[in-house]
């Protein structure tokens, strides 16, 4: 993680002179407005935690965090300080993205570094403060210390966060606040540089100007599209119209993803902020964020952000003299897929089914209300912010080739670090998956990552070393999507991968097109036609399945090239790129009714060691099928003829006598 | 103009036109399930994929607008494949009864799948198991065969602006069906059948009322009497393979005789009736300061619209009885009296160009004190068109044949009903003779024909100026209404049709899409009217007699009792 560092003044610097002094004025009222450089420091520097008189502490409270226990933890926290008498800054923050490391406890004494400790549950709560209140550090607990960014002491011989392998390459230009800064306290977010790139924006540039210094940073559409973000906003900003509109997608929905969250979770101004830009620059005076309501805490979080930069002007109408108003709407969806698509997400906004519409029209044309509307998700909107106040050469300086900035990952499944990883484009898929992540958890092989959710496709092996970049993750077969890492391990089937991820693209289509609506369903039941046990091969079923199979490719031809949207366009990829690295396991499920990985359960052959079995007799008693043959205190025999494959015997044996394979 | 090259062949078409178009004007097809001529496209089937050079993928013609220098080839292995591949996708959960489905041989899944060469079920599935919906008196639903092209979703939206029907849930579980998954019965349909009329397979159709008819006239102790409502006579020919348009209301009367109806009238007569009554009950209205705009009540669908939507505006409606059911009273009372048949004895069927009859039959405000309707069995014209192949009947060669008497007798005012502006020109006309006691010189009112679907104008009838609204399909009735709540408004007399053009376009109507059809429908009613000696309702001597002999007058406590109803405020699912 690079070292957060702040330099205000910079910042400060970009802001016209005028609106300077009504920023600072409106933000720390009239008469501070006239404060000198060096209180200016003093109080943005006791906004951001430094030189503390009292000890702070942080808990990372996202979602990730409560679910880990945090709410108990900061509860304990809280009654042991009162316990105590201890007087000491609560604070809860967002989720810093190590979410295997959850519930984290930060703690800041006064002129020390800040440390931060991980998998704080309740019960390890008494522990840690009885250490840190007397100045001693549960080293086991640790996770690193954050180095400080000014004369404050460092803690000796404690390892530094930004040296921790999973921050060590982190490059956090989206992530920098979250889980470090209160995401409700919008003057802490303006001590840490915030807003000013709104006001720097709306005072000295003209829209066209921003419109081309963000398609010369190169910032890409982050939803999964990667359409270079300037120029679709030159869309919009061509169209003459009373009315334009700027939506943010915080649908975000791939299974295996949920940065979106964590940023507006852990740093709501920032998308508050890009917003705002991002809507000056189309020249919209009305912002939408859809949002999807299984996020109650960004809801909140966003709702709170929004308030607060209504109460110091940053939007609304005539923001600081500029002619420019903004409202912002938090839209909340009910939570369907196909929402992120732009123009089922569009009809939803409007009241109607989320359902998506041919294109052309395209949104930037004739979208929201039939206005011309630009859409962008997330973590673009993050990006904005720090494009403007560093600008374009600094974000395209990170990144590849044809791929600049950074992205956010989600990285989950078998890995021994999961979590939100924000690296430069281009590093390598090996890179992430075992310096970040540190690799497979128990030491297991490496078998696929599912990349981009379920319009991704999956990597195998021999493609570890590829670059990740929009267009290399299509060369091989998957897409960037919106950044969504499933790793599997040597024990995951990849026909029972397909099928997941088949099941839910087919549960989430809108069921308008028929390709889609009737292809994925049909490629579904193909798919469990291959991994249901020959209990279920009943009447034709053989047949059907072979039937199936023959069909497939044909299927996945016809649902890419016909579907109406791009959830139909792409609800063929995870079979297809399956179908192309794993055919041979593909093939022992069609023909040799066998799961290479053993996790289709229904074809696993169950067989009894003989040196092994006593004749107790259990497993022939719990036989569904009594298919279990054998005398008492004799080596049994499963009758395979007979076997349903329930594993019934395997689970009652006292003796590990049952194999399956 | 746009150039293009299409298969091969240069095309040259209007900027901002769709693909769909133009490779129909270059003499290709391509087939399509969803497409809607003058709707804006959803681009749900894919049927209608072509290949464009430099195009990502299959592009959807129904979509796509044309651009300059465009290659597209319509008929590739790729696009054949795709469409192929799609209707046996949909056949591989489609229930696969075709030989029992009423759509069988008017069907275009069906047409699809003869056309691709599809002789085999290549994916496996199961249909949803959904129940067909049966609630309705008008329309049955059967979800299992649904294509979801959601044609029904946009006309109930779009056109007639109910929103009865809509996608419910999700992936391969999404359905087409009411609010909640409920019934269409409890729903906010006014049974207009517009759906039926657009859906592509078995999916939506009428209730029939077959059945009872057959047993009917099987029936040696009934008295079976039959009427057939203004649209009839110039559109069934149709079924039939005549061209549009083409009047055979003599060949009807013989055909509908010759299937054993004891009776044969024309729903003409009664629309005259209901001029009578409801001309003197907007002067009435006028002279004594009753609820205005007062608006017709002839169209069912209509009436249900205003009851669910509008509750406050009931009073606003006539109290007249539709035509239909204006004769269906009439039968069952003067009729039996006269002929001195037992009313219970007599079984009356009515053959209409709408499904919303079929409900209106069977209104608890339309039957009399011992829950008897008026109507017995509502028919139709496409349920009319199968019972006479049925029946053997050569109607193309069948003879001209007059109606019965009384209620045979009409005048063409009567028999314009069946277009929008019908009633209303029907009613100025006799208004005209009503209050000034003269016959109008001219009686064609050309302000209110035509095919807008909201047409005004202001009649000088004496001393009186009447603005008159004449609306036709639902959504422009809403637009307006909602206007006369605003108080924006100042109408005296507002006819409405439920559906567009009126009931030449109902629910009820033989299958075609195509709106020129319809036009010349309304066309031969015009035509009707022109060459008609009796033009005006209170001119047709059989409506004299009936006053005379049995209603004294119009608006008197036997027509009362008779022709006019009442309403009440609905509470729908919407």
């Amino acid at each position: 993680m690079a070292v957060v560092t702040y330099d205000i003044h910079k910042n400060l610097d970009l802001i016209p002179v005028d609106t300077k002094e009504q920023f600072i004025g409106t933000v720390f009222s009239p008469k501070e407005a006239k404060l000198s450089k060096d209180e200016l420091d003093q109080k943005f520097s006791e906004l951001r935690g430094e030189k503390n008189v009292k000890p702070i502490i942080y808990i990372g409270a996202g979602t990730c965090g409560m679910a880990a226990g945090a709410g108990k933890a900061l509860e304990k926290i809280t009654a042991y300080l009162a316990d105590k008498n201890l007087d000491a800054d609560v604070v809860r923050v967002g989720c810093i993205g190590l979410c295997t490391s959850e519930p984290m406890v930060d703690v800041k004494l006064p002129g020390k570094s800040r440390l931060s400790f991980q998998q704080i549950t309740e019960d390890k709560v008494d522990d840690l403060m009885g250490d840190i209140f007397s100045s001693q550090v549960s080293v086991n607990k640790l996770l690193g210390q954050f180095q400080s960014a000014n004369e404050e002491e460092n803690w000796d011989n404690l390892p530094y966060m930004h040296e921790h392998p999973f921050f060590k390459i982190q490059e956090r230009v989206v992530l920098k606040n979250c889980g470090i800064s209160d995401p409700v306290n919008v003057d802490e977010y303006i001590a840490r540089g915030g807003y000013s790139g709104l006001l720097k924006v709306i005072n000295n540039m003209t829209r066209e100007e921003l419109c081309n210094e963000v398609e010369k940073s190169g910032l890409r559409g982050r939803g999964g599209g990667g359409f270079p973000t300037g120029r679709k906003w030159k869309f919009a900003l061509g169209e003459e119209s009373e009315q334009k509109y700027f939506i943010c997608n915080a649908d975000e929905g791939d299974p295996g993803a949920f940065m979106d969250r964590a940023v507006i979770e852990g740093d709501p101004h920032k998308l508050v902020e890009g917003l705002a830009i991002a809507a000056y620059a189309i020249g919209a005076n009305k912002a939408y964020v859809y949002i999807r309501a299984e996020y109650p805490l960004a809801i909140a979080n966003l709702k709170d952000a929004i308030a607060q930069a209504k109460e110091y002007k940053l939007i609304g109408n005539n923001i600081y003299n500029s002619g420019f108003d903004l409202d912002v709407i938090i839209k909340v969806g009910a939570g369907a897929f196909v929402c992120g698509e732009e123009t089922a997400l569009i009809h939803s906004i409007e009241g109607k089914r989320g359902m998506p519409r041919p294109r052309p029209p395209f949104p930037a044309k004739s979208g929201l209300f039939q206005n011309p509307t630009i859409i962008n998700n997330v973590e673009t909107l993050a990006n904005i912010p720090s494009i403007v106040t560093n600008g374009a050469e600094w974000y395209a300086s990170m990144g590849s080739e044809t791929s600049k900035g950074t992205k956010v990952f989600a990285v989950s499944g078998k890995v021994k670090r999961a979590g939100l990883v924000e690296i430069p484009m281009g590093t390598s898929l090996r890179t992430v998956i075992f310096d970040v992540a540190g690799g497979i958890e128990h030491d297991k092989a490496f078998k696929a990552v599912q990349f981009g959710g379920p319009s991704g496709g999956c990597i195998p092996t021999q493609h570890l070393d590829i670059n990740i970049d929009y267009e290399s993750l299509i060369e091989v077969g998957a897409m960037i999507g919106s950044g969504g890492m499933v790793v599997m391990d040597e024990d995951t089937c990849m026909v029972d991968v397909a099928k997941f991820f088949m099941g839910f693209i087919q549960r989430e289509s809108c069921g308008k097109c028929i390709p889609c609506r009737e292809g994925t369903r049909v490629m579904l039941e193909i798919l469990e036609g291959m991994t249901k046990g020959r209990g279920a091969d009943a009447e034709n079923q053989s047949l059907e399945r072979f039937k199936g199979v023959m069909n497939l490719e044909r299927l996945t031809e016809v649902i890419s090239a016909s579907s109406l949207c791009g959830l139909g366009q792409t609800a063929p990829n995870p079979i297809k790129s399956a179908m192309k690295y794993f055919r041979d396991e593909f093939e022992a499920h069609i023909y040799e009714r066998r799961c290479p990985a053993g996790a289709c359960t229904e074809l696993l052959t169950f067989e009894i060691i003989d040196d092994a079995c006593t004749g107790c007799t259990i497993c022939a008693k719990k036989c569904p099928t009594q298919c279990i043959d054998g005398e008492k205190k004799g080596i049994h025999i499963i009758n395979q003829e007979d076997c349903i494959s329930c594993g019934a015997c395997m689970d009652v044996c006292a003796f590990d006598a049952i194999k399956a394979y | 103009m746009v150039n293009l090259e299409i298969n091969g062949k240069p095309a040259k078409v209007e900027e901002g036109g769709l693909l769909i178009d133009a490779i129909r004007e270059a003499g290709y097809d391509v087939p399509t399930l969803c497409h809607m001529k003058d709707k804006t496209p959803t681009g749900a089937c894919r049927m209608c994929v072509v290949e464009v050079e430099g195009a990502r993928g299959l592009i959807p013609s129904c979509s796509y607008p044309v651009n300059e220098g465009m290659k597209v080839q319509t008929h590739t292995p790729k696009a054949e494949q795709a469409r192929k591949t799609i209707v046996e996708l949909l056949l591989s959960r489609h229930p696969n009864d075709c030989l029992y489905c009423v759509r069988s041989g008017n069907c275009d899944l069906q047409s699809l799948a003869v056309e691709y060469g599809v002789r085999e079920k290549s994916f496996a599935g199961k249909p949803m198991g959904n129940h067909i919906d049966q609630s309705s008196a008008s329309i049955t639903r059967e979800p299992d065969k649904c294509v979801l092209c959601g044609k029904c979703v946009r006309v109930c939206e779009e056109d007639q602006a109910v929103s009865a029907l809509d996608f419910i849930n999700r992936g391969s579980e999404t359905i087409v069906g009411c609010a909640f998954g409920e019934n269409l019965n409890t729903s906010s349909c006014i049974n207009c059948g517009q759906c039926i009329l657009v859906c592509p397979t078995g999916a939506l159709s009428e209730k029939s009322h077959t059945k009872r008819v057959m047993e009917a006239l099987y029936d040696p102790d009934k008295y079976v009497v039959i009427q057939h409502a203004p649209a009839i006579s110039v559109t069934i020919a149709e079924a039939f393979n005549a061209k549009a348009g083409t009047d055979v209301t003599g060949q009807l009367v013989a055909t509908l005789r010759q299937m054993g109806f004891d009776q044969v009238f024309d729903t003409s007569f009664s629309a005259d009736l209901t001029i009578m009554e409801e001309g003197s009950e907007l002067v009435h209205r006028i002279k004594n300061g009753g609820k205005l705009p007062m608006m017709t009540s002839c169209s069912p669908g209509w009436i249900k619209f205003v009851e669910q939507f509008y509750p406050d505006m009931i009073d606003n409606l006539s109290t007249c009885k539709s035509p239909q059911e204006m004769m269906g009273a009439i039968i069952k009372s003067y009729f039996a009296e006269k002929n001195n048949i037992p009313p219970e004895k007599i079984f009356s069927v009515s053959v209409m160009p709408c499904t919303a009859k079929k409900f209106e039959s069977e209104r608890p405000e339309l039957m009399d004190a011992k829950h008897n309707p008026d109507l017995d069995a509502v028919l139709t014209t496409r349920e009319l068109a199968d019972l006479i192949k049925m029946k053997g009947i050569n109607f193309e060669d069948m003879p001209s044949s007059e109606p019965d008497l009384p209620f045979g007798e009409r005048s063409s005012a009567g028999k314009l009903f069946g277009a929008t502006g019908g009633v209303m020109e029907a009613a100025i006309r006799s208004a005209h003779f009503l209050i000034t006691g003269e016959e109008m010189v001219e009686p064609e009112v050309e302000a209110v024909r035509g095919f807008d679907g909201i047409k005004r104008a202001t009649v000088k009838i004496g001393d009186l100026s009447l603005n008159v609204a004449v609306v036709s399909g639902t959504n422009n009735a809403r637009d307006l209404l909602d206007k006369i709540r605003k108080g924006e408004e100042e109408i005296h007399f507002m006819e409405v049709m439920t559906c567009h053009g009126g009931c030449i376009n109902g629910g009820g109507q033989i299958f075609d899409l195509d709106k020129d059809k319809v036009v010349e429908r309304m066309g031969a009613l015009y035509k009707i009217d022109k060459e008609s000696k009796v033009r005006c309702s209170h001119n047709n001597e059989s409506i004299q007699k009936l006053y005379e002999d049995y209603l004294e007058k119009p608006l008197s406590h036997k027509s009362h009792e008779l022709l006019h109803t009442s309403y009440n405020k609905r509470e729908v699912l919407k």
